[in-house]
């Protein structure tokens, strides 16, 4: 049973695991085997093995153009791979749809934020709810839906207060900002009552107050019982939040591990470093770069001192 | 002054005559395609078409009971929506646009071309086949009525009485559908696909089941219509027709349940008013002859039509019924 603990304490599920990858994992619910999923020459995703554990925040992180979102679309049944299997709860998910694999229990957001603008937030919040019954044409038209949809509209209204979004029920969701959008995305995505929760960039573009209320939200799925995976760029947000965090660089799995495991991996500091500068840094990748700035200057004032000599030589 | 209630007269028939039941029929059905589902179909025509002709082959050729050449006529559209739908409705929604576009030209042809004479009567088009449908009014439909200060044949009453009973049917049907969660899935499904899916929804079934339900109805339009002319001619089914129901929808406001019928009301009065209107000046001399004369008002009229369409999309973007703030949040 998950609980708040740190990755540190002895009660926490994945402690002690080797930092390998491809580790097996006590419990896991997502098991992904030699996933390759290329675009022409490009490989976006080769990922030999990768287990998922039950109940836990995994981060995914990884230079721009690492595959995550390759990833989590493949996870989804929103791309299909060229090869390769993986499957949730022993379950083989290969070729199905992106609505079947939402309908077992694996429900994902999207990096840019899809609230569906002209409808009210209520309505967006309803539609996430499964297995309703006005939902088929003939059912539509008989009255016979509308206990259901009491039901729905009432844990819609909890969850919108839950996220603090209650007072918008009923307006446009395309009038929200950007962070009560992505609020809103993850409410949604919770009426569906999932297993997993797969949040692409959950804190992308929200400001700074917001973005403490969203980690609350997230480490709340874990509470509830929720599996969690997530795609981030902020190092600060992934070593708050997850319990294990797997890297990714130019489609493969570079690294996994604990959080604290990471920084002081040199695949990974190798992977930010050595060709993508654009990422967010780590301190301890701002102090390995600042120790080099500071060897380079001082290379190059020796440098300096030594040009005066040489010029009056030339002369 | 006389004269100025002669047209008024004249236009207010046309709020509903027969090509405005035609265009509220069409656009209550695209209004389900593009206004609630995003489905851009082209050719809501080949659909009239099929029901017209389901009527007309069915009845003047194989000698069968009206109702079942109505029968015939929504399963061939709905055979056709199943074909249309089948390959594009996965593909983006660009797509179906073209696909729709090409069938209805395909069908028109195919339905006029010489080959066809035993069964469509190609460019003659058929005849005779609405003796059933007239049997049934419950009026004498040889005399001419007055009505609204206009001259009605009987015919024409019966026929377009019909129409809007149909119509009032199927916008019912819209309101009652577009309240309940199908509605709201559909309606999701046109602000994103992917989000929809994301949520568990099978969206390709219910863009399916928004085709079939959209082409059906106006298939019940092409009926209306060759039932009320009284011959089924492949000319009157020129996809140009799918383009003025559009026309009809957005001026009334897409995504409401009045909007289609009342815009094809609108439309067609403000087609005859303009109409009406420039032959009743040319005639008393207020534009000269040189400047326009009477054989050219036909063409003139649609063009201060598309003038007055460009400006009220320019300053009502939403059509008269549509809500602004939707128009606003659609440029995000």
């Amino acid at each position: 049973m998950p609980t708040n603990s740190m990755p540190t304490d002895t009660a926490h599920p994945l402690h002690g695991l080797a930092w390998d990858i491809g580790v097996p994992k006590p419990d896991a619910t997502i098991v992904v085997d030699d996933l390759v999923r290329s675009f022409g020459g490009l490989t976006a995703v080769a990922v030999e093995h990768l287990e998922f554990q039950r109940g836990c925040i995994t981060g995914l992180i990884g230079p721009n153009g690492a595959g995550k979102t390759t990833l989590f679309n493949l996870l989804t049944g929103f791309d299909q791979p060229n090869t390769g299997q993986w499957s949730f709860d022993g379950r083989p998910l290969g070729r199905l749809k992106p609505h079947q694999v939402a309908r077992l229990g694996v429900v994902r957001t999207f990096q840019l934020t899809k609230a569906l603008s002209r409808l009210t937030v209520l309505e967006n919040m309803k539609l996430g709810a499964q297995d309703q019954k006005g939902e088929r044409f003939l059912n539509a038209l008989l009255p016979g839906w509308r206990t259901q949809e009491r039901e729905i509209e009432s844990r819609a209204m909890e969850l919108l207060g839950r996220f603090k979004l209650d007072a918008k029920a009923q307006d446009f969701a395309g009038t929200l900002s950007g962070g009560q959008r992505k609020l809103l995305e993850m409410a949604r995505a919770l009426m569906c009552e999932p297993k997993v929760v797969m949040l692409d960039e959950p804190m992308a573009g929200v400001n700074p107050a917001l973005t403490q209320s969203l980690l609350e939200h997230v480490k709340n799925l874990r509470e509830e019982g929720m599996t969690v995976i997530f795609v981030e760029h902020d190092m600060d947000v992934v070593r708050d939040i997850s319990d294990w965090v797997v890297v990714m660089a130019a489609g493969r799995v570079i690294a996994e591990g604990p959080p604290e495991s990471i920084s002081q991996n040199k695949d990974v500091v190798d992977a930010y470093l050595g060709a993508h500068h654009d990422a967010p840094l780590t301190v301890e990748e701002e102090e390995l770069v600042l120790a080099e700035a500071e060897v380079a200057i001082a290379a190059e004032k020796a440098e300096d001192a030594d040009l005066p000599t040489e010029t009056t030589r030339g002369l | 002054m006389s004269e100025l209630l002669d047209i008024l007269a004249l236009s207010v028939k046309s709020f509903f005559s027969q090509s405005a039941v035609f265009f509220a029929l069409m656009g209550v059905g695209l209004n389900l395609h593009f206004g609630y589902t995003g489905l851009l179909n082209f050719g809501q025509i080949a659909f009239a078409l099929l029901g017209g002709y389901g009527v007309a082959i069915s009845v003047a050729m194989w000698g069968l009971p009206l109702m079942v050449g109505v029968l015939i006529g929504v399963v061939a559209a709905f055979v056709l929506a199943l074909l249309l739908g089948l390959p594009t409705l996965r593909l983006r929604a660009d797509y179906l646009a073209i696909v729709t576009i090409a069938a209805a030209e395909i069908l028109r042809l195919v339905f006029r071309s010489t080959p066809a004479t035993p069964v469509t009567g190609a460019t003659r088009g058929l005849s005779n086949f609405g003796g059933d449908f007239y049997a049934l009014a419950p009026f004498e439909t040889q005399r001419t009525y007055e009505f609204l200060g206009s001259t009605w044949t009987g015919r024409e009453i019966w026929a377009c009485l019909i129409g809007w009973i149909l119509v009032t049917l199927f916008s019912l049907l819209i309101w009652q559908l577009m309240r309940s969660p199908w509605g709201r899935v559909l309606k999701s499904i046109r602000e994103d696909e992917d989000a929809v899916r994301s949520l568990g929804k099978n969206v390709y079934s219910y863009k399916m089941q928004s085709l079939i339900l959209g082409g059906i109805m106006a298939s019940f339009g092409g009926m209306i219509l060759v039932l009320a002319t009284g011959s089924a001619n492949p000319d009157q089914f020129q996809n140009a027709n799918t383009f003025l129901a559009y026309a009809a929808l957005i001026l009334g406001g897409t995504a409401r349940v009045l909007g289609p019928v009342l815009g094809s009301m609108l439309l067609w009065f403000i087609i005859a008013f303009t109409d009406a209107g420039l032959a009743a000046l040319i005639r008393n001399g207020i534009i000269p002859d040189e400047i326009l004369s009477s054989p050219d008002v036909a063409n003139i009229r649609f063009i201060l039509v598309g003038l007055g369409l460009m400006l009220l999309l320019i300053f009502r973007p939403q059509g008269i019924f549509g809500d602004r703030r939707e128009i606003v949040l659609d440029a995000h």
